[in-house]
C-alpha cells in the first residue's frame, strides 16, 4: 500500500500557474543598477520632497554597510543587486481622470486576474488600489471614501496631498534600518498604498491592494501605510501575481500599521507571485517585512495569509503590543511545492499588560520543497498576565520535501501564560482510502483534506478571498499528489 | 448484482480467503457471520478495492468484472462500505465532505451537480429519515464522534449515497441497544427492491434487526455453510466450534 | 606512567585568553613526552587548530546567544596540567553517603583520575574502569577506534579545547552481554585555592547487548572559581542499555559546561536524566545520534534555580535512521533573577521513516526578574513521522491549588505540593530507586530551602566549614 500510495506521490500532472502571462505595455524604467543615482533618479521621477530623498540616501547608505541575512532555512544563489532595474511603471501620457483613460492593455491584464476595476466592483464591496509592477495604477472608490474622511490612496499621492501623514508615521513600525531588505525597500520603495481611518469611522467597504510584476529584470519595492486613528476599524486585503519567467525576480515589501487606542486593523494576504516552474526555475523571491503595532489600550491588529507562491518567501508579520489590553493575531497557511522554500512566521512583542496574542499557523510542504515555521514570542517584564497561544502543525505530503518549526519564547514576565504546540503528519492512508471510498479522486481528496487542515486558518478571511483561497491551495498542490 | 467466484485475496503473501463464492441478487440482505480472524473485513475490503490486497478469482458487479476498477471507481459503480473503525478527518464538515462525494459519483454517471438547496433539501430528508441531530452535518468528519455516533454516521452518508450494495462491516460492533436498534432501522427505511446490503457481524444480536435473507459463515477463507436466517440463530447456540467440529 | 613531576600549573592568562591558551598547548601539550602517541598527538594538534578557528563562545552566535559566558571567562585560571599524587589517599576526601547505595566510585580530583588500586581495573566479567589517559596507553587500539568519532565535525571551540587540552578522565569498556550490576558513579571533585579550568574528558564504551548504570555527579568544594568544560563521550553497541543521571549540586563559583554525545546503534535504549538543582552557570550539552533503526533516547532533565544562577539545557536528537524513537522532557522552575535556556532540536533525517519524536519544556516563573528562553526546534525531512513539541511557561495551577485547599491544606503546602508534583514527572523517571528516593528528598528539601551544599548525594567533604547555602524560594512569591 505504501508503494502505491509513493506512485501517487511521484505522478505529476503539469498544472500551470495561470497567472503567467505577460502584458505587453508601454513602460519607462530606470536604468539597471543600483547607486546614489538611481535613487535620486526615483526621487525625481516622482518629484518628491527633499525629506524623503534624505530617508532614502540614508537608508541606502545604511544598507551598504550591510550583509544579507543568511539565518533562514533558505538557500538561494548570491543576489546581484546591480542587475536589478529598480524602477519600472507604465508609461504615463497625462494625469488619468477617469477609468476610461486607464491604457486598456491594462485594464485587460486586471480583467484576467479577475480584478475588476470598474464600478461593478461597488456589487462586491471592494475598493481596489491596483499596483503594477512599481506603480499604483489606479484606486477605486477614493471618492466613496472620501465621504466617511477615508484616505486610500497610493503612496505616491499619499506623499504629494498627506505629507504630514506620511512624516509621521512613515518608518515609524519598521525602521529603514530594521533589516537589511528594509533598507533596501526604504532606499528605492516606488509605490504602494497608503490608507488612513480618522477617529472612530469604520471603513464601510473592504479596501484592497493588487500588487503584479509585469516588466522583467525588475524588483517590486513597494510599501504600504495603514493608520486606524481611535476606534476605527478597517479590512484589508493584499493579492499578488507575476508573470512566469526563468529567471528570479525581487520582491522586497514594507508594511507598516499603526492602531491607535480601540482601533482594529484587519490585514489578509493571498500571496500568489510565480512560484518557479516545477524544476525551480525562476519564480519571485520575495522578502517582505510586515509589521504593526497596537498603539494605544484595546487596539488590535490581526494578520492572515495564505502563501502559496514565490519560489522564496521570508516573510515574518509581526505584532508590537504596546497598549494595554491590545490583541495580536497571526494565521498563516504555507503551501510549498516543487523547489519552493518558505521560512515565515511571526513575532508577538508584549509590552503592555494583559496583553494577547494567538498564532495559528498551518504549513504544507509537497514535491522537494521546505517549509519553516519562525516566529518569536516575547514578554517584556512589564507585561503582567501576557497571554500567548501559539499552534503550528506542519503536513508533508511526500518524502522529498522538509517541514521544520524555529519559535522562540522568551518570558520575563511571572504573571504571563505562554503555550506553544506543534505537530508533524502526513495525510493517512486511512484518510485517503475513506474519501475514496466515496468515490472521490485522490487528487480531489487531497485537496479536501488540505482545506480540511487550513480550515481553521482560512476562516479568518473575508468572504471574497476566503473562496478564492479555498482553490488556491488545491491548485497549489495539484501534481503533488497524484 | 454481485457474484464472487472463486476470490483467493493475500496480503503481503499470507493469504486470507482461500476460495469464496457468493451471490447477490437485487432486494437481498446476505449476512456473512464467522469469528475473528476469518477474513471478513478481508473480504468487504477485497469487495471495496482498498489497495494492497493480492485479489485472484472474479468479484462481478452488475455484470462487470470491477476487479480492475479502483475504489473511487466501484464506490461510483454504487459499492459502499460502511467502515468498522471511520477515521477522522478533522476540518473537513460532513455536509461538504458529502456533497463532494455525491458530485464526483453523478458526474460518473453523467449527471450534473446537485444544486445547494437540492442538497440542503436531501440532507433534511435523511436526517428525519434516520431521525438524526440537526447539528450533525457541521461537525467534521468523525472528529471527536462517540462511536455511536461514527457509525451512524456512516448510516446517513449511506443514505445520502443511495448506494446500490451495501457492505456493512461490523456495524454493531461498540453500539449499545439503542444506538443498535437506530442504526437497524435505518438500515432497513433504506432497503428497496433495487439494491442489496451485505451485514457483517461477529454476533446473532444485529440480526434480530436487520433481518437476512441468507446467512453465510466464513471460516478460515472459506463459506463452509450457508443457510437462511435459522442458521444464525443455530449457530448463536451452539457456537462456531459446533462448525469446526463438523468440517 | 612517566616519571612524577611537580604538580605543575600554567595560569591563564583571561586578558589574552586565546594566546594564553597556545603558549600552555604549545608547552605542555604539543609534543610532550608523557602522551607521545602520533594518534593523540595529531588528534590534539587538529583540534587546537580548530579551536582557534572557531575561538570561545561569543553572544553572537546563535547557539550562545542567552549564555554569556564572558564574565567567567574573564579571570584568570590555573589549569592543573600534571595529575596529582598517585599515593593521595582519596577516602580522606570524600565517601558517598546515599543510604542503601552501593556504587563503583570513579572519582577525578581536579580533572585527574584518582584511586587507590590503580589507574585501571578489571572485573571478572570483563569491565574495565579507570583512568582515560591510562586507557589510551593501555588499550590503545580500542580508545584510539572511538576516540573523538561522536564529535562529527562540532563548530564548538569549547569542544576543540577540550580535545586539544585534556588532561584526564574516566574509562568505562563494558564487554559484549555483560549487565553491570552496581551502579558507576562518577564523581568530579574539585580540591583547590586557585581558581581552575578543567579539561576533562570521558570515555564510555558498551558492548552489544550489554546494560550500565551510571551516576555523574559535579561537585565542587572550592575557594576560588571553577570553570569545568567537560566532554564524555559515550558509545552504545547494538541492544544495549544505559542508565544514565546527572546530578548538579555546584556552589555560586563555578562555571559547569557538559557536553555529552551519545552514538547509539540498533535497538539501545538510553535514558538519560540531568537533575540541576544550583549552579552558577551550568550548560548540558546532550548529543544524541539515533544510527541504528529500533534505538531509543529518552532524555530528561529538571532545574530548579535562583538567585542569578543560570542553566542552560540544549538537546540535539538526530534521527539518521528510521524506527527510531525519542522523548524529551524538561522542567524548570526559576526565582529571583535565575534564567534559564531550553533549545531542544530534533532533526528527522530524509528516509528516516516511520520516526516517533516528542518533546516537551515546560517553566514556572516565580518573579519578574527571572528569564526563560526556550526554543524548541523541529527539523524534519521524512514525512512518515509522528513529531510535536509543547512549550509552556506560566505559573502553578489556580483549580489545582483550590481543590487541594478546600480539603483544608495550607496555601504554602499547597505550593510545595503542586511544585513537587511538577518536579515528580521528571525524577519518576529514574529508575535507580535509592537514587530516586534520594533524589526526591533532595527535591523537597531544596523546595523548602533546607538543601545545603554539604548534604548531598556523595560528599562529605573535607572542608567542614559548613557552606549552607539559603536556596529557599519565596513561597510568598508564587
Amino acid at each position: 500500500m505504501e508503494k502505491q500510495q509513493d506512485n501517487i506521490l511521484d505522478q505529476v500532472t503539469n498544472s500551470d500557474y495561470k497567472y503567467g502571462f505577460y502584458t505587453d505595455i508601454e513602460m519607462e524604467t530606470a536604468p539597471v543598477g543600483l547607486s546614489e543615482d538611481t535613487i535620486k533618479y526615483i526621487s525625481k521621477k516622482k518629484n518628491e520632497p527633499e525629506w524623503l530623498l534624505a530617508f532614502r540616501l540614508n537608508a541606502y547608505r545604511y544598507w551598504l554597510t550591510l550583509e544579507e541575512p543568511t539565518w533562514a532555512h533558505l538557500h538561494h544563489p548570491p543576489i546581484n543587486y546591480q542587475d536589478i532595474i529598480y524602477y519600472a511603471a507604465p508609461k504615463k501620457k497625462k494625469e488619468l481622470q477617469s477609468l476610461d483613460e486607464v491604457d486598456p492593455e491594462l485594464l485587460n491584464t486586471f480583467n484576467k486576474l479577475g480584478i475588476s476595476l470598474e464600478e461593478q466592483k461597488k456589487l462586491t464591496g471592494v475598493a481596489v488600489d491596483a499596483v503594477i509592477d512599481s506603480v499604483s495604477v489606479k484606486t477605486t472608490f477614493s471618492d466613496t471614501l472620501a465621504k466617511h474622511g477615508i484616505i486610500f490612496c497610493s503612496f505616491s499621492e499619499a506623499v504629494q496631498n498627506h505629507p504630514e501623514l506620511v512624516k509621521q508615521y512613515m518608518g515609524s513600525v519598521v525602521p529603514s534600518n530594521d533589516n537589511y531588505f528594509a533598507a533596501l525597500n526604504s532606499a528605492v520603495f516606488s509605490d504602494g498604498s497608503f490608507c488612513y481611518i480618522p477617529k472612530g469611522v469604520r471603513c464601510p467597504i473592504e479596501l484592497s491592494t493588487y500588487f503584479r510584476i509585469n516588466a522583467a529584470n525588475t524588483g517590486q519595492f513597494e510599501r504600504t501605510l495603514i493608520i486606524a486613528d481611535e476606534e476605527a476599524y478597517v479590512s484589508y486585503m493584499e493579492g499578488c501575481t507575476a508573470p512566469m519567467r526563468d529567471e528570479n525576480q525581487l520582491h522586497a515589501a514594507i508594511v507598516e500599521i499603526v492602531a491607535m487606542k480601540d482601533a482594529e486593523v484587519k490585514y489578509s494576504t493571498v500571496q500568489n507571485w510565480y512560484p518557479g516552474n516545477k524544476n525551480g526555475e525562476g519564480g519571485i523571491y520575495n522578502f517582505v517585512t510586515k509589521r504593526g503595532i497596537c498603539k494605544g489600550n484595546n487596539a488590535k491588529i490581526s494578520w492572515t495569509q495564505v502563501e502559496t507562491g514565490s519560489a522564496i518567501t521570508w516573510k515574518y508579520p509581526s505584532v508590537v503590543l504596546m497598549g494595554d489590553n491590545s490583541i495580536g493575531e497571526f494565521y498563516s497557511v504555507a503551501v510549498t511545492n516543487n523547489y519552493q522554500q518558505a521560512d515565515t512566521g511571526t513575532k508577538m512583542i508584549h509590552i503592555g499588560k494583559n496583553t494577547k496574542s494567538t498564532i495559528v499557523s498551518k504549513g504544507i510542504s509537497a514535491g522537494f520543497s521546505n517549509n519553516s515555521y519562525r516566529g518569536l514570542v516575547k514578554v517584556i517584564k512589564r507585561a503582567e498576565n501576557a497571554r500567548n497561544f501559539s499552534q503550528c502543525d506542519s503536513l508533508l505530503l511526500g518524502d522529498k520535501c522538509g517541514a521544520h518549526t524555529y519559535p522562540y519564547i522568551k518570558t520575563g514576565n511571572s504573571s504571563s501564560i505562554v503555550e506553544h504546540e506543534a505537530t508533524t503528519s502526513k495525510i493517512s492512508d486511512d484518510q485517503l482510502f475513506y474519501c475514496k471510498q466515496r468515490g472521490i479522486d485522490t487528487e480531489k481528496a487531497v485537496g479536501l483534506i488540505v482545506n480540511g487542515y487550513a480550515k481553521e486558518v482560512l476562516q479568518h478571511l473575508p468572504m471574497e478571498f476566503a473562496v478564492e483561497a479555498q482553490k488556491l491551495l488545491s491548485i497549489s498542490l495539484e501534481g503533488s499528489v497524484g | 448484482m454481485l457474484s464472487i467466484r472463486n476470490l483467493k485475496v493475500s496480503i503481503k503473501g499470507k493469504e486470507i480467503l482461500k476460495d469464496v463464492n457468493l451471490e447477490v441478487k437485487e432486494g437481498e440482505v446476505h449476512a456473512i457471520m464467522g469469528p475473528n480472524g476469518t477474513g471478513k473485513s478481508t473480504l468487504s475490503y477485497a469487495i471495496s478495492g482498498r489497495e494492497g490486497y493480492d485479489v485472484e478469482g472474479q468479484i462481478i458487479f452488475k455484470g462487470k468484472n470491477i476487479l480492475d476498477l479502483s475504489v473511487e471507481e466501484r464506490a461510483c459503480e454504487g459499492i459502499f462500505l460502511g467502515f468498522q473503525y471511520p477515521v477522522e478527518i478533522p476540518g473537513v464538515s460532513i455536509s461538504n465532505f458529502l456533497r463532494t462525494a455525491m458530485n464526483e459519483q453523478r458526474k460518473y454517471r453523467g449527471l450534473d451537480p446537485i444544486s445547494g438547496q437540492e442538497f440542503l433539501a436531501k440532507m433534511e430528508e435523511k436526517k428525519k429519515l434516520l431521525d438524526l441531530p440537526e447539528k450533525l452535518a457541521g461537525r467534521s468528519v468523525n472528529e471527536g464522534f462517540s462511536g455511536g455516533e461514527k457509525k451512524k454516521n456512516e448510516i446517513f452518508q449511506m443514505a445520502m449515497l443511495e448506494p446500490t450494495l451495501s457492505i456493512l462491516d461490523e456495524t454493531d460492533s461498540g453500539l449499545d441497544i439503542d444506538a443498535l436498534r437506530v442504526v437497524a432501522t435505518g438500515v432497513n427505511k433504506l432497503r428497496r427492491p433495487d439494491n442489496a446490503t451485505i451485514v457483517i457481524t461477529h454476533y446473532q444480536r444485529l440480526l434480530d434487526y436487520i433481518v437476512p435473507d441468507f446467512v453465510h459463515v466464513l471460516y478460515d477463507g472459506r463459506i463452509v455453510k450457508s443457510g437462511t436466517k435459522e442458521l444464525a440463530l443455530e449457530l448463536e447456540e451452539k457456537g462456531y466450534e459446533w462448525l469446526k467440529n463438523g468440517i | 606512567m612517566a616519571e612524577k613531576r611537580d604538580l605543575v600549573m600554567d595560569v591563564i592568562n583571561a586578558t589574552n585568553l586565546v594566546q594564553s591558551f597556545s603558549e600552555v598547548f604549545k608547552q605542555q601539550f604539543e609534543n610532550t613526552a608523557e602522551d607521545a602517541s602520533p594518534f593523540f598527538q595529531n588528534e590534539r594538534k587538529k583540534a587546537f587548530q580548530n579551536f582557534e578557528k572557531y575561538g570561545f563562545p561569543q553572544k553572537n552566535m546563535e547557539n550562545w546567544r542567552n549564555t554569556d559566558l564572558s564574565k567567567a571567562l574573564s579571570e584568570n585560571y590555573t589549569l592543573f596540567t600534571s595529575q596529582p599524587d598517585p599515593k593521595l589517599d582519596i577516602d580522606t576526601i570524600f565517601k558517598c553517603n546515599v543510604p542503601h547505595f552501593e556504587t563503583l566510585l570513579l572519582s577525578t580530583l581536579n580533572g585527574w583520575y584518582v584511586s587507590n588500586h590503580g589507574a585501571l581495573q578489571t572485573l571478572d566479567n570483563g569491565v574495565v574502569y579507570g583512568s582515560m589517559r591510562a586507557a589510551a596507553k593501555e588499550y590503545a587500539p580500542l580508545v584510539e577506534k572511538y576516540f573523538r568519532t561522536a564529535l562529527n565535525d562540532s563548530k564548538e571551540g569549547l569542544i576543540h579545547l577540550n580535545t586539544a587540552m585534556m588532561q584526564d578522565g574516566i574509562f568505562i569498556y563494558v564487554p559484549a552481554n555483560v549487565s553491570v550490576d552496581k551502579t558507576f558513579q562518577m564523581v568530579s571533585l574539585i580540591n583547590t585555592q586557585e581558581n581552575v579550568f578543567l579539561n576533562q574528558r570521558n570515555l564510555i564504551i558498551l558492548g552489544e547487548n550489554s546494560h550500565l548504570r551510571l551516576a555523574q555527579c559535579d561537585e565542587s568544594i572550592n575557594n576560588g572559581t571553577t570553570f569545568i568544560n567537560s566532554v564524555t563521550e559515550i558509545f552504545m553497541d547494538k541492544s544495549s542499555t544505559l542508565d544514565h543521571y546527572k546530578l548538579q549540586n555546584k556552589d555560586d563559583k563555578t562555571t559547569l559546561i557538559n557536553s555529552t554525545y551519545f552514538v547509539q546503534q540498533q535497538g539501545s535504549v538510553l535514558n538519560t536524566n540531568a537533575i540541576t538543582l544550583n549552579g552558577a552557570l551550568v550548560r548540558n550539552y546532550s548529543n544524541v545520534q539515533l544510527l541504528g533503526s529500533h534505538s531509543e533516547a529518552n532524555v530528561y532533565g529538571l532545574y530548579l534555580m535562583d538567585k542569578e544562577q543560570h542553566v542552560d539545557n540544549q538537546v540535539f536528537i538526530h534521527h539518521a535512521v528510521p524506527e527510531c524513537q525519542s522523548n524529551e522532557l524538561f522542567k524548570g522552575v526559576l526565582d529571583d533573577q535565575a534564567s534559564a535556556v531550553f533549545n531542544g532540536h530534533i532533526l528527522v533525517a530524509r528516509d528516516a521513516q516511520q520516526t516517533n519524536a516528542y518533546q516537551t519544556n515546560r517553566n514556572i516563573l516565580l518573579t519578574d526578574k527571572a528569564i526563560i528562553d526556550t526554543k524548541p526546534f523541529l527539523e524534519i525531512y521524512a514525512d512518515d513521522v509522528k513529531c510535536s513539541h509543547g512549550a509552556t511557561i506560566g505559573q502553578l495551577d489556580a483549580e489545582a491549588m483550590f481543590y487541594i485547599r478546600s480539603r483544608g491544606i495550607s496555601e504554602a503546602s499547597a505550593k510545595i505540593m503542586l511544585m513537587y508534583a511538577f518536579a515528580a514527572e521528571v525524577l519518576n523517571k529514574i529508575s535507580i530507586e535509592e537514587l530516586r528516593t534520594r533524589m526526591d528528598d533532595m527535591v523537597k528539601k531544596r523546595l523548602r530551602g533546607e538543601l545545603s551544599n554539604c548534604e548531598q548525594c556523595v560528599l562529605n567533604c573535607s572542608n567542614k566549614e559548613n557552606k549552607k547555602i539559603n536556596f529557599a524560594i519565596d513561597m510568598s512569591k508564587i
